[in-house]
């Protein structure tokens, strides 16, 4: 059984353009991360992905992705930042 | 399973975080320094230095570890400690603490940190022989210095207020200012004036590590105006019950924010978590001010009549919100007006609304008072004296915190700017009463308590 703890949400800020899922998926698929969940919509005139991720089966910890995840955003020109799922939880339950 | 909370609300934090400057504003380390004390400067000294930097050493490391963590930028580390006055004044061989002011300035750039707050005094009943040293070296000591910040609490609803301090005090503050004129009187940005100083405030220049706290303390100030005002521009025709809901439950989720980082901090140092400031702190940044949340709900200019009302209400709802998200509230909690870091405040000064009278006023009903607003250089001190004495007079009588942090401008004249930079901002050059109180001032000696202190 799987923690919140261990729950991430990746966030994808940019412009949009062909390829972005397949990308990011690409590493977290060669990381060994499983995605709960995936939403995009369009925020403030950016295409905006949300990703809900389980880090505990991940070949790779929460800051090893955080940096890969950037490389890659750089790569991609977007800007791609993932955060501890209970900053969420802490916010908006009490 | 998957969490409790929607993608909704994970994109209103995105969005508060990377549109709305949502951020941590301090997160303060609070150090006891009593342990210190001994009767020789150079000892003393080292005490400072030593317990300063071994305790605040992984202070920046384990911060951006928690914004790595949770995304949510913390914008300052700090560090506040006991009031020098108290620290130094068994010390012998020195009638200066100017070298005391010295070594927390090292330490403060050793650690990497912007302010160290602390170099301050006690004396809303009187002075003693540390408390005069200390006044004597504040010139000096916030001229020569670039981090160490000072306060001054002259007055209490339990004691009254100490008009001969006030005296005394506005006489420095026009040698920082003439000190440290070609920085357009920046010396004065670091020194604040209180009536009621809460003993664990987190907010800088007027933090300092109060005699009942314990040995080390994390305590948090949160931001946020750039939210508030968001949700107000978004419903720009609710009533003002449901515009009041709405800056709660901003509120809340801000707090919420604050008491996370707040504690994540204090649990990898390995030291209590101490209290969650509920306070609005604007910033020069677009949409980061409070006068424009006045504004939002509908005053064509902050400062024009309806100002108190409105900053009333703001006032009140991001306490009850804040209240109910965190365990523990203190410092100043409340909406800070200060002029220079925000910009709606400043266009406001600059259009004619606001006045050093209105804004007097809006002190009585919110957090702290008259903040970062500048003067005439050649404001005779009586003046600078009276303006500091009304706002301690609000405090005394309304049971709250309320201070003065002003700026003189040498050389200045009304309608002129000064740039301090950085989170401090710039000023508009504000006009004053001409009209003096010095005969007030002549008379000298105390405000006696008022009937408010007889609770017991």
């Amino acid at each position: 059984m799987t923690t919140n703890d261990e729950r991430a949400i990746i966030t994808i800020l940019g412009r949009d353009k062909v390829g972005i899922l397949a990308e990011v998926t690409a590493v977290l698929a060669k990381a060994n991360i499983n995605i709960l969940d995936i939403s995009q919509t369009i925020l403030q005139e950016f295409f905006t992905m949300i990703m809900i991720i389980d880090l505990s089966p991940g070949k790779i910890n929460f800051y090893e992705l955080q940096q890969v995840l950037k490389e890659k955003g750089k790569d991609l020109s977007l800007e791609i930042t993932v955060q501890r799922a209970e900053v969420f939880k802490f916010m908006h339950r009490i | 399973m998957l969490p409790t909370f929607s993608i909704d609300e994970i994109l209103e934090t995105i969005r508060m975080v990377k549109v709305e400057h949502l951020d941590i504003r301090t997160v303060t380390l609070g150090i006891s320094l009593q342990d210190c004390i001994t009767t020789s400067m150079e000892k003393t000294c080292q005490r400072i230095y030593d317990k300063v930097t071994r305790s605040a050493k992984r202070l920046n490391a384990e911060v951006e570890r928690v914004v790595a963590n949770y995304g949510i930028p913390v914008a300052n580390k700090r560090i506040a400690v006991t009031p020098i006055a108290q620290i130094g004044q068994s010390i012998s061989d020195s009638n200066s603490f100017i070298p005391i002011a010295q070594i927390l300035d090292r330490a403060a750039k050793e650690i990497g940190i912007d302010f160290i707050g602390g170099f301050s005094s006690l004396v809303h009943k009187g002075f003693t022989k540390g408390d005069r040293i200390l006044f004597n070296s504040l010139p000096e000591a916030l001229s020569t210095t670039e981090r160490v910040c000072a306060s001054i609490n002259v007055a209490s609803s339990k004691t009254g207020i100490n008009i001969d301090a006030i005296s005394d005090l506005s006489k420095l503050i026009k040698e920082i200012a003439y000190l440290t004129a070609n920085q357009d009187g920046f010396g004065c940005t670091k020194l604040v004036t209180f009536c009621n100083a809460p003993e664990d405030n987190p907010f800088m220049a007027g933090a300092f590590h109060g005699v009942g706290e314990p040995e080390f303390v994390i305590n948090v100030g949160i931001s946020g105006p750039g939210a508030v005002l968001a949700v107000l521009r978004k419903n720009p025709h609710v009533d003002l019950r449901e515009l009041t809901r709405l800056i709660k439950n901003t509120a809340f989720k801000i707090t919420r924010i604050g008491e996370l980082v707040g504690k994540e901090v204090a649990n990898r140092l390995n030291i209590p978590f101490g209290i969650v400031d509920l306070s609005l702190a604007p910033t020069n940044a677009q949409g980061d001010s409070v006068a424009e949340i006045l504004e939002a709900i509908g005053l064509e200019r902050c400062g024009c009549p309806g100002t108190t009302a409105a900053l009333a209400l703001l006032n009140d709802a991001v306490k009850k919100g804040g209240a109910m998200a965190a365990s523990y509230v203190g410092g100043l909690s409340g909406a800070f007006i200060p002029v220079s870091e925000d910009n709606g405040m400043i266009r406001a000064v600059q259009d004619g609304s606001m006045t050093i009278e209105k804004l007097e006023a809006l002190t009585a009903v919110c957090s702290v008072g008259l903040d970062m607003f500048a003067i005439p250089g050649d404001t005779p001190a009586e003046t600078i004296a009276g303006i500091i004495a009304d706002e301690a007079a609000i405090g005394v009588i309304n049971n709250k915190t309320t201070a003065v942090r002003v700026i003189p401008v040498p050389n200045k004249k009304p309608g002129d700017m000064v740039e301090f930079g950085g989170l401090l901002g710039r000023a508009p050059i504000m006009s004053i009463n001409r009209f003096s109180p010095k005969d007030m001032f002549k008379r000298g000696g105390h405000i006696p308590s008022p009937l408010q202190a007889l609770g017991n």
